[in-house]
């Protein structure tokens, strides 16, 4: 296995892009990325990207050659495959351009993740994600995926004593960050009044535990260790990207408080990165709903099972805390643009690792960037260092 | 998606579940293959009870599309009696539920497809209250 490092990141406005099509906001991350690394096209080897429902949202599927073909690559005829794994996509997307330039397939591989979303109403937008879960025999029942991680975070509050704030200064925290951040979504900070106060969506999540569902693009470019001293000073290396899956419904998993897909591929990650969960510096993890966040702080081993409310509590996980987690603003503020999520995530991360981070820097050295799909049965957990 | 739905009426109307015989797991919703015995696994169906007690809930308010009729309404994860969890609706004031609360089955509609589509029925819980 050869060492991967990241020689170009790229990321579209994330947000309601009601003037951008699909294609727009692809090209706006890519060449963004191109740039970042100077790097001409001819130079690409292949193309991954990760992408939910083209079908769905858009009526379009083979994303793969149609985003080839408006990055202006038709004619290079570079290998380029779409990836699915609901909003794990990206997170795929990512692993699958790392095996192929780990396993010396190819020397420079773009890993893209892209969702246009508001071409549909914000309902339908929801029961295409929703279809990450089980349709037959949760969705089915008027269990969407709201209702799904409201079950998780009830259990988590009888269990463990999770309190209705601990959530909400997650959401109030992923708001702050994210008013650092120009690509994000929501740039306004919110308080834990007004979250506290918001309409219920699936008790007890309110609508400020909820992420938004947006349109957005990312772009890594990744290369060889010999490769990428051609393109950057820079670079930052990718130590680990390991991926594990679990029972697609809630129903059959052993704890719905742990997700154990989420324990088991960030288990091999640190073994394979020759680390532990205390090395991580800064984190970006999935908080599609804000319960998601702290059960990643326990299933990354950030703490115990159980405790997760408490580095929330005593500021752990803030912007200034001992680990940073979300400094982009997660998806509750950056946005959630589905498959485009776990590209925009490992952005964030080398964008903080090689100091390029502006007023939401942290001190890091070694970043963690979680990618989970529906409530857990796929996640995909990469490690960086720089 | 009426075949999709037609085709497992006998496991939503009436709570058929499989059973392996190897290792003596209930399944619900049903299973082909056990994930504990995967090839040594001897499937058969099975009526389930029926009876089982509330894991958690969630009173849904803002409600897709299909269950706004309905909103507020109570989705819950019940461990049946015979072991495993089915994720259905609790029909029952949504101020009543419990963690740990005892239910049981009943036959009740999910929904329908437009006027002239598919009308989706099938199990839902309430309270049991001669356990209490």
């Amino acid at each position: 296995m050869r060492r991967v490092a990241v020689i170009g990141v790229g990321c579209s406005k994330f947000g309601e892009l009601w003037d951008m099509s699909f294609r727009d906001i692809v090209l706006s991350a890519g060449i963004e990325a191109l740039e970042d690394a100077n790097l001409e096209g001819r130079e690409i080897d292949a193309i991954y990207v990760g992408n939910m429902s083209g079908g769905r949202y858009l009526a379009q599927e083979h994303i793969s050659a149609l985003i080839a073909d408006y990055a202006g690559l038709a004619e290079l005829h570079i290998p380029s495959t779409r990836v699915e794994a609901g909003d794990a996509s990206g997170g795929l997307a990512l692993r699958q351009a790392y095996m192929a330039v780990a396993s010396g397939m190819h020397d420079i591989v773009i890993a893209a993740g892209a969702e246009k979303v508001t071409d549909v109403g914000a309902e339908m937008a929801m029961d295409i994600l929703s279809s990450s879960a089980d349709r037959e025999w949760e969705v089915f029942c008027g269990a969407n995926l709201p209702a799904l991680f409201a079950m998780i975070a009830r259990l988590h509050m009888e269990k463990f004593g999770t309190k209705p704030e601990d959530l909400a200064k997650v959401s109030v925290k992923n708001h702050r960050n994210a008013t650092l951040n120009p690509k994000a979504q929501f740039r306004r900070e919110i308080s834990l009044e007004v979250a506290l106060n918001s309409p219920y969506v699936a008790e007890p999540l309110r609508l400020f535990d909820c992420a938004p569902i947006s349109d957005g693009a990312s772009v890594v470019i990744l290369a060889s260790e010999e490769v990428a001293k051609k393109y950057t000073d820079t670079p930052v290396y990718i130590s680990a990207c390991c991926q594990a899956s679990d029972y697609i419904a809630l129903h059959s998993r052993r704890d719905i408080t742990t997700m154990d897909a989420v324990v088991h591929a960030s288990k091999q990650a640190y073994k394979q990165a020759g680390i532990e969960p205390k090395d991580i510096d800064v984190a970006e993890v999935h908080d599609s709903f804000t319960i998601a966040e702290i059960i990643a702080y326990e299933d990354l081993g950030f703490v115990e099972k159980g405790r997760g409310a408490e580095l929330i509590r005593e500021g752990v996980t803030e912007l200034d805390g001992e680990i940073p987690v979300n400094p982009s603003g997660g998806l509750k503020a950056c946005g959630h643009a589905i498959g485009a999520t776990g590209i925009r995530q490992a952005v964030e991360i080398v964008l903080q690792l090689r100091g390029d981070a502006g007023k939401r820097q942290v001190d890091a050295e070694r970043g963690l960037a979680l990618n989970i799909g529906g409530t857990g049965a796929t996640a995909v957990v990469t490690i960086f260092e720089r | 998606m009426l075949p999709r739905f037609w085709r497992k009426i006998k496991y939503r109307y009436n709570l058929v579940g499989t059973y392996c015989e190897n290792c003596g797991t209930y399944y619900y919703p049903p299973r082909n293959l056990c994930p504990k015995c995967r090839r040594k696994s001897r499937i058969k169906e099975v009526q389930l009870s029926g009876k089982g007690k509330v894991i958690s809930y969630s009173v849904v308010h803002d409600a897709p599309e299909n269950f706004k009729m309905m909103k507020p309404y109570v989705v819950a994860l019940i461990q049946l009696d015979e072991g495993p969890v089915i994720t259905s609706q609790l029909v029952c004031k949504p101020e009543e539920v419990k963690i740990g609360m005892r239910v049981k089955a009943v036959f009740r509609k999910y929904g329908e497809e437009g006027e002239s589509g598919i009308i989706y029925y099938g199990t839902k819980f309430v309270p049991d209250e001669k356990i209490g």
